[in-house]
């Protein structure tokens, strides 16, 4: 069977990291330059051939699929045959997708040789990469739940291994962990949605499941467990999009590498939930999609809340990540189906550009440390910074248009996608009556630009902590700071719509058509059809209102951290309470380590203490038993069973002792024992 | 004189005791002498005994010329197995430097 042209161009774009990481592993450290320059050319192949087949599935009339067989269950009880299908799906979203995870990769590939020069495990690193991409792309580029779960667990593997680079750091190592942990938690709902559907439609393939849905078969006859299948399956996505209450391990694992952290935990990785609620889309029902926006409208508030006090330029850039994270799954939730994926991929692109700068940043700071022989300053927190602007021209201007883009200033990618997030739900409220979602969603646009701007203030602007060491910063080397110029360069409106004020005439939004739901009418989201007509009935007031909050937003950044008018000790004072929640991140972290991780720890020492002394005891009470047992047969062995043979023997040899002196050896004597014989039988035989 | 009935004519019975006295010695020779020349001529009585049964036999009429041949095969093997017997002594006694029978035991452990 031949295979059409973009099967076969995926297959390529796939299997080039996996070949990366295999030649890196194994014999990276005997390459030149450690090969670095191997794992980003591969990379750089895929990413070409992404491009190919985005702009062949564009223009193609449809999406191509293509599955073989993989095994066979024959003879199972009531079901019958079952068939595991392996396959390729490429259709527009999984085509986006492709070159987005390829383009931050790349992008990624080439910061790194930078960033981690002179690195202990530089080979290691850029293997890791490789396999990361490799995990990464199965799951866009797949056709059925079990190959995504597989790939879903490879990503969080290889974030694992890239959390923990430098896992001679004691909070590296935890902090991989922490995310492998986490994230197994939120995997386990989603196997078991999964099993759900799979049991009761014996197959994973996408297509299948949603054929069978939409002709009105349901997992056990029943609309409930539609939707619980639904939520579970977003469990998955909780944890590795790192949603409340699952968010925790986002921050600590800034740990990684700062470019790692650009491109699994801000643009990659973390979106792989949200790209599965978008394949999945047509599978929610109305409920479970509410439960979906109102997670995701917690997640943004809460991570907004925290994100505004944070002093280590990661963490903020951690918790805006879960913020936005939380604005795209809240989108997917009402409905604002392309709306949230292009935020997905503008996001990615601002992203992993803020991330970057701030290697870049950290990476200067380090360099001027160095040269100064301090080693205790911090040089990832903001409040050691300032004035950095005249000292590192590139990072600032790309860093000012991310900071820009992500606090929805016009013309930048990211006013098109949240303003089309903001208008989602406030239709959505609109038709349901669901008013706090758009509260919330304009609060995070306003705190999302004013904790964005504190942290470029703050960084950029102002004084110096230390005036001396200001001229020891230098800006970083032309492998860094062309990432980031590409990166600034797309995060302008001109790459998704032409129009700077309306994403949905742009080609992005046109190509994501929001699938047509296959969930029973009863249980099916209402507001699905009249959704579209409501957006453009709310759209410009909804404009007008985000650029009016992120101005606000911004000038009070301004004003609090430029100006100085309002003083920020101040109001921290005056929060009290509330600041110090922030800052501690709302206790979540100690919450969980009270009651998991003490709890989990409670139970060991029970179930231990049952080991030791219920299981322990029925065992050595067991033995004790059996060695009582086996002491009284090995007595009666000894005594009787030995004392019988031994007895035999000893008979015998005694009587061997007394005969063996009839045998003298004189042949007289047996001359007489003949004689006596004789004589014995001829008088018997003469008697009788 | 007149001899008792018994003892007037010599008849087989007589013959017969006497052989069996002869064997009787014969035996007790073979059986206590220690001296390996005394159990050599303790057989000699024995064979003799025997001899005398044939002739006394054959004189009787229980058996005709055979046994007065079997006597003199017997004597003919008796020098035989004597000269054989005297070889095996004189190396028995150049061997231990003894003809006594209860020195010879080198089965004996």
């Amino acid at each position: 069977m031949a295979l059409e042209s973009l099967i076969q161009l995926s297959l390529v774009t796939l299997f080039l990291p996996l070949a990366g990481f295999l030649l890196l592993i194994f014999f990276g450290k005997r390459m030149p330059r450690q090969g670095d320059w191997l794992g980003t050319a591969l990379v750089s192949i895929a990413f070409a051939v992404s491009l190919v087949i985005l702009f062949a599935q564009l223009t193609a009339p449809g999406p191509v699929s293509a599955g073989f067989t993989w095994a066979t269950f024959g003879g199972i009880p009531g079901i019958g045959e079952v068939n595991i299908e392996l396959g390729i799906l490429i259709d527009n979203l999984s085509a986006v997708m492709l070159v987005v995870v390829m383009l931050i990769s790349m992008l990624v590939h080439f910061f790194s040789i930078g960033y981690l020069e002179g690195d202990v495990r530089y080979s290691r690193y850029f293997a890791y990469l490789g396999l990361f991409t490799f995990s990464m792309l199965g799951i866009v580029i797949t056709h059925n739940l079990l190959m995504m779960y597989i790939f879903w667990e490879l990503v969080g593997l290889s974030s694992y291994l890239l959390i923990g680079h430098w896992y001679e750091k004691k909070s590296a190592s935890n902090a991989a962990m922490k995310a492998f942990i986490v994230n197994r938690i939120g995997d386990a709902g989603m196997f078991i949605g999964i099993m759900i559907i799979f049991v009761h439609f014996s197959t994973f393939s996408f297509d299948a499941i949603f054929g069978a849905l939409s002709a009105g078969n349901l997992p056990f006859e029943s609309q409930a467990w539609l939707t619980a299948a639904g939520i579970l399956i977003f469990c998955g996505a909780i944890g590795k999009s790192a949603q409340f209450p699952l968010h925790v391990w986002l921050p600590d694992a800034m740990e990684g590498p700062t470019p790692v952290s650009a491109l699994i935990h801000a643009a990659t990785m973390v979106a792989a939930g949200v790209f599965m609620v978008a394949r999945l889309f047509p599978i929610f029902t109305a409920d479970a999609l509410l439960v979906i926006a109102y997670i995701g409208a917690i997640t943004a508030l809460l991570a907004a809340t925290i994100a505004i006090t944070q002093f280590d330029i990661k963490k903020v850039l951690a918790w805006s990540t879960i913020s936005q994270l939380g604005y795209m799954v809240m989108a997917l939730g009402v409905g604002a189906y392309a709306a949230g994926f292009m935020h997905l991929v503008t996001h990615a692109a601002f992203k992993a550009g803020l991330f970057l700068g701030s290697g870049a940043v950290i990476y200067a700071m380090h360099a001027a440390l160095h040269k100064q022989h301090d080693h205790d300053t911090d040089a990832q927190d903001i409040r050691n910074m300032g004035g950095l602007k005249s000292r590192m021209p590139v990072t600032y201007w790309t860093f000012l248009i991310f900071t820009l883009a992500i606090s929805g200033i016009p013309l930048t990618s990211g006013f098109l996608s949240k303003d089309e997030i903001l208008a989602g739900t406030l239709a959505f409220s609109t038709l349901s009556g669901h008013w706090l979602l758009p509260l919330i969603a304009f609060t995070v646009a306003g705190m999302t630009a004013f904790y964005m701007f504190r942290l470029f203030i703050l960084t950029f602007h102002g004084e110096h902590a230390q005036p001396e060491r200001l001229p020891l910063i230098n800006e970083v080397p032309g492998v860094m700071s062309i990432p980031l110029m590409v990166l600034a360069t797309l995060s302008i409106f001109v790459f998704y719509s032409f129009n700077p004020f309306g994403a949905s005439s742009g080609w992005l939004f046109q190509a994501l058509e929001r699938p047509l739901s296959v969930v029973p009418e009863a249980v099916a989201p209402a507001t699905w059809p009249v959704l579209y007509e409501a957006i453009s009935r709310v759209h410009t007031l909804v404009m007008i209102l985000s650029i009016v909050i992120a101005v606000a937003g911004l000038a009070f950044a301004w004003l609090v951290y430029q100006k100085r008018t309002i003083s920020a000790e101040m109001m921290a004072l005056k929060m009290g309470r509330l600041y110090h929640g922030s800052r501690n991140k709302w206790y979540f972290d100690e919450m969980y380590e009270a009651v998991f991780v003490n709890g989990t720890l409670a139970l060991t020492r029970i179930s231990n203490w049952f080991d030791a002394r219920i299981i322990d005891g029925i065992v050595n009470g067991a033995g004790t038993v059996t060695q009582g047992v086996s002491r009284i047969s090995g007595w009666i062995d000894n005594t009787f069973i030995d004392g019988l043979v031994n007895f035999l023997a000893n008979f015998t040899g005694a009587i061997g002792m007394r005969l063996r002196r009839i045998q003298t050896g004189n042949i007289q004597t047996y001359l007489i024992f003949a004689l006596v014989g004789f004589l014995v039988i001829t008088i018997v035989l003469l008697t009788f | 004189m007149v001899l008792p009935e018994w003892l007037a004519e010599p008849g087989l019975n007589h013959f017969l005791v006497v052989s069996a006295v002869l064997f009787s010695l014969g035996l007790l020779a073979v059986i206590t002498r220690r001296n390996i020349i005394m159990v050599l001529m303790g057989i000699e009585l024995i064979l003799n005994s025997a001899n005398l049964n044939f002739v006394a036999f054959s004189r009787y009429g229980l058996l005709s010329l055979e046994g007065h041949m079997i006597a003199l095969f017997v004597i003919i093997i008796a020098a035989a197995e004597a000269a054989v017997a005297l070889a095996i002594a004189l190396n028995i006694y150049n061997r231990f430097g003894s003809v006594d029978v209860e020195q010879i035991s080198e089965l004996k452990e």
